[in-house]
């Protein structure tokens, strides 16, 4: 989880986000050239900085040479997760990731030992600072623009599972073939923050046991829109983490949208988490004309039982957010384990439901 | 005539040439001889491996490679260079069936055989001429034949459109050569051997071809223009499912839509995916798949598509979320469904919220948008989706949070209680939304200062901030830009008869009504209201939006007016 885009200067006439019926079509003239100019800059100085952090990353494993022009490729930046790696390897394996390339963020629990073992794994170390490598994406931007070009590239979190329409019988293959097709490189996903019914540390989950047996609830209809328009970017926040622990202060409650899998060239990057990227054509994974786009869903499986211990533990190293001070208030609810469930919460029951409910859309994918 | 017919097939490849030699084993044991055309952008290796893979089976020949670029000559050219080849090595095939690597013949090659040995004299080849067709994309119908088109559309895109326009603007126009009418259809066919041969050895062949060498997307125009000159007999339809999308692109068939190709009728179907194992394992046996449908329904595979054209292109209206978002001129203003606003009624009424909720069967929430708390129905803190009864929440986006409560409760009537004590950010939205139906009492909300207690001249600085809301309110309402409906009576024509407003609303947002209303809410006495707005009056204040109040003296009882004997429908 990251920050929200800094406020910088603009153009003049752009409004720093758009709420719904207030999206124009994209700016012409001197705007649009200026804005270019800006977003170049931008991007040209962000892979400078992956650039300069190339030196913080030392290979544990390199089985980079089993990479086929083609296959699917999986970024992974990840601290202390073996709680949930085998269940998340397991997942994205199964939808057809042919390789994954993971930066292990000084973990003690073992995280490192389970993916060098893994046989598809490749795998870099660092003990350098998480917050000043923007978040982990300054290391695997560096990994992108290595070895990502020309394939398509998902970019997740730990706690991230991603799924699409007709996930089970169509692997991602199936799904990049058809937006290759449409002539889009980019895929969209909404984050839905699962949780369990009682208090959030109650319970055991496996490591191999499907997170989602015990994160089978989430919020179904409060998400709230807007579009940046400098970037074209979405800015949707909401979600039971809005609800619960941001209601004094919406504008800081986590921004959700994902560009999750993208195919990579190594011009591209991403600017703020995976919520946008430069060139910022990329982010347009939604239609403007009334119609839908194909998108999906990443299942957020942040609220595991040893959340709360995590909770303490992240606002100890303040390594989470730009500004740590406005977060402390959500860490301290955290950390005093809350219950999220309400009797309007909604059980999961797969990617129909969220598609009928509107999270998600097949858009003409049939 | 034999039961069976010697069909050939032709087959154009060039991709995934591990599945076209699975499809060219099944065709040729099935007796039908193969002449395949590999693109010749695809690379050596691969062909080779083809090669090898089918080496033992002698009914399979290759024709010359030539580049397949999309929307050009090559591919008929191909397809002629390879037909050739079948006419004049396979001397028995009667039939010949044009079709690519990605085609899968989901019924059994027997049944087409015997399909064809019915039809012996029929062309099976879809050809509608350019003023039918309904479903070219991209405004390149008849100009398909007219214009010239040297560029590449996938490679060459802006000189492509550039050249398009160029030639509209000086008005160029090709002449046709002589006697061809154009026609257009599916580029998939299946010819008898002799319009086969008359279409191959036509008179003005070299003629011919050089106009089509410069026609757009030849393949769906040549054979299908020809064959009207010499075939005697034309089914115009192709025995290959092959849908579009809105675009013109290809669909693509997967395994679970396994159940779907068993209901269609047609024989072969395209594309395929080639990861599709279990298509290719289920169609592919000797026999052919066995759970085929008896009965075919196209119906359902047409209303399908057509279901996910509509959802790719007109999307779900009042949706919005992380893949539509609607530019304001394109839907941008529109919640989900119908719902009802109301404002000045609960002030003026004891119980008219169970009312409405009655008299509507709807939901009625309280003020949604009042400032300390949203107020949903039966109090609720969390609504429906997981909405939050925080007004910072919803302030912090509050056509997200409108959008959200009318699209989560598609099924049940929305009616909520506004008035100028309320946010009013919202108003713009519900203004321009077409679902909204506003009820308003204007002055209304007097009634409550009123009935605080408090002075005249306690009340009267608030009195005039929320009438000067409240006339902000209906200035919006009264907008060039307002699409919701408008119902607005002043205080003092409603109290006349409030009856006949309230039977009104009932019918606008309710017409189903199965049983009408026969109670009515009960009004607030409003003895001494009239003095009190004298008392603003005399404060200064000039209270207008209540119409001309009357005094207490001409004041009508409620209680008479809801004693009026009411009509019961």
């Amino acid at each position: 989880m990251a920050t929200r885009g800094e406020n910088t200067s603009f153009p003049r006439g752009l409004p720093h986000a758009c709420a719904i019926g207030e999206l124009d079509q994209p700016p012409t003239g001197l705007t649009a050239v200026l804005l270019a100019m800006k977003n170049r800059r931008r991007r040209q100085k962000l892979l400078l900085r992956a650039w300069r952090k190339r030196r913080q990353l030392a290979a544990v494993t390199d089985r980079l040479a089993q990479i086929a022009p083609g296959d699917i490729l999986c970024f992974i930046c990840l601290r202390n997760e073996a709680q949930r790696l085998p269940h998340f390897l397991a997942h994205h394996r199964a939808l057809g990731v042919r390789h994954f390339l993971a930066v292990d963020n000084a973990s003690t629990d073992g995280s490192g030992a389970l993916l060098a073992s893994q046989p598809d794994v490749s795998l870099w170390r660092t003990d350098a600072s998480y917050k000043a490598s923007r978040f982990g994406m300054d290391w695997l931007t560096w990994l992108m623009l290595r070895h990502g070009s020309g394939h398509w590239c998902l970019t997740l979190d730990a706690d991230e599972l991603l799924i699409y329409p007709y996930w089970q019988t169509r692997p991602l293959p199936a799904l990049t073939g058809w937006l290759e097709g449409q002539g889009r490189h980019s895929f969209g996903a909404l984050t839905v923050d699962m949780y369990p019914e009682g208090p959030v540390s109650q319970g055991q989950v496996a490591p191999d046991d499907d997170p989602l047996d015990h994160l089978s609830w989430f919020d179904a209809g409060n998400y709230q829109v807007q579009v940046q328009p400098r970037m074209r970017n979405l800015w949707v926040q909401g979600g039971a983490r809005a609800r619960a622990f941001f209601a004094d202060q919406p504008r800081l409650a986590p921004t959700l949208n994902k560009i999750p899998l993208v195919r990579w060239h190594w011009r591209q990057v991403y600017v703020n988490s995976t919520h946008s990227l430069l060139p910022p054509n990329l982010n347009e994974v939604y239609s403007t004309d009334g119609g839908e786009l194909t998108s999906g869903i990443i299942l957020h499986t942040k609220f595991l039982p040893e959340i709360t211990r995590r909770s303490s533990e992240e606002k100890a190293r303040g390594e989470h957010f730009g500004n740590g001070s406005q977060y402390t208030a959500y860490y301290n609810r955290l950390i005093q384990d809350p219950v999220l469930h309400t009797s309007r919460s909604t059980r999961y029951t797969g990617w129909r439901q969220l598609e009928a409910m509107g999270l998600m859309s097949r858009g003409g994918w049939i | 005539m034999t039961d069976c017919a010697a069909l050939g097939v032709v087959m154009l490849c060039h991709a995934a040439l591990d599945r076209a030699a699975q499809l060219a084993r099944h065709w040729a044991s099935h007796g039908c001889p193969v002449v395949i055309h590999v693109d010749a952008r695809t690379s050596q290796d691969q062909f080779d491996a083809l090669q090898a893979a089918l080496k033992d089976l002698p009914d399979i020949r290759f024709s010359r490679r030539t580049p397949c670029e999309w929307g050009t000559f090559g591919i008929v050219q191909a397809t002629i260079d390879a037909s050739t080849q079948m006419l004049a090595d396979f001397p028995a095939v009667s039939h010949i069936l044009l079709a690519s690597g990605s085609c899968l013949p989901i019924r059994p090659v027997r049944a087409l055989q015997a399909h064809l040995a019915r039809h012996p004299h029929t062309d099976f080849i879809e050809s509608v001429t350019t003023a039918d067709v309904g479903w070219t994309v991209g405004g390149l119908n008849e100009e398909r034949f007219t214009l010239r088109f040297p560029f590449a559309w996938k490679r060459q895109r802006r000189l492509f459109d550039g050249y398009v326009t160029l030639q509209r603007i000086l008005r160029f126009r090709r002449r046709l050569t002589t006697g061809l009418v154009p026609h257009l259809g599916s580029q998939w066919w299946c010819l008898t051997r002799p319009t086969l041969e008359a279409i191959l050895h036509h008179p003005d062949r070299p003629l011919l071809d050089r106009y089509f060498r410069r026609v757009w997307i030849p393949d769906e125009s040549y054979f299908q223009s020809l064959v009207r000159q010499v075939s005697t007999r034309i089914e115009s339809r192709s025995l290959t499912l092959s849908k579009f999308d809105y675009q013109g692109r290809p669909y693509t068939f997967y395994d679970d839509h396994l159940h779907l190709l068993r209901q269609t009728d047609a024989f072969i179907a395209r594309k395929i995916w080639p990861q599709a194992d279990l298509l290719y394992r289920t169609f592919l046996t000797p026999d052919g798949d066995r759970a085929l449908a008896s009965e075919p329904n196209p119906g359902k595979i047409n209303r399908l598509f057509a279901k996910a054209v509509e959802r790719r292109v007109k999307g779900r209206p009042g949706l919005y979320m992380q893949s539509r978002f609607p530019t304001r001129a394109r839907g941008g203003t529109q919640s989900a469904a119908p719902y009802g606003i109301f404002s000045g009624f609960a002030e003026l009424f004891h119980d008219f919220q169970p009312w409405l909720a009655r008299a509507l069967d709807a939901r009625v929430h309280g003020h949604l948008f009042a400032f300390d708390r949203v107020e949903f129905a039966d109090g609720e803190s969390v609504f429906k989706g997981g909405l939050s009864d925080s007004p910072t929440l919803r302030d912090y986006n509050p056509k997200s949070f409108l959008t959200n409560l009318i699209w989560t409760t598609r099924g049940e009537t929305q009616c909520f209680q506004f008035g100028p004590a309320d946010e009013q950010a919202i108003v713009p939205f519900i203004a321009s939304d077409p679902n909204a139906t506003i009820f308003a009492i204007t002055g209304a909300f007097a009634v409550p200062l009123w009935r605080s207690g408090q002075s005249a001249a306690q009340v009267r600085g608030e009195a005039a901030r929320l009438q000067k809301v409240e006339s902000d309110f209906l200035h919006q309402l009264n907008g060039p830009e307002t699409k919701a409906r408008t119902r607005i009576w002043s205080l003092t024509d409603f109290i006349e008869n409030p009856a006949e407003p309230l039977e009104q609303l009932v019918d606008l947002l309710n017409p189903r009504a199965a049983h009408r209303a026969t109670d009515l809410p009960q009004l607030l006495p409003l003895n001494g209201f009239g003095s009190f707005l004298q008392d603003l009056r005399n404060q200064g204040m000039a209270p207008v939006l209540m119409g001309d109040f009357p005094s207490d003296a001409d004041l009508a009882q409620p209680e008479q007016t809801f004693a009026r004997p009411r009509i019961v429908r």
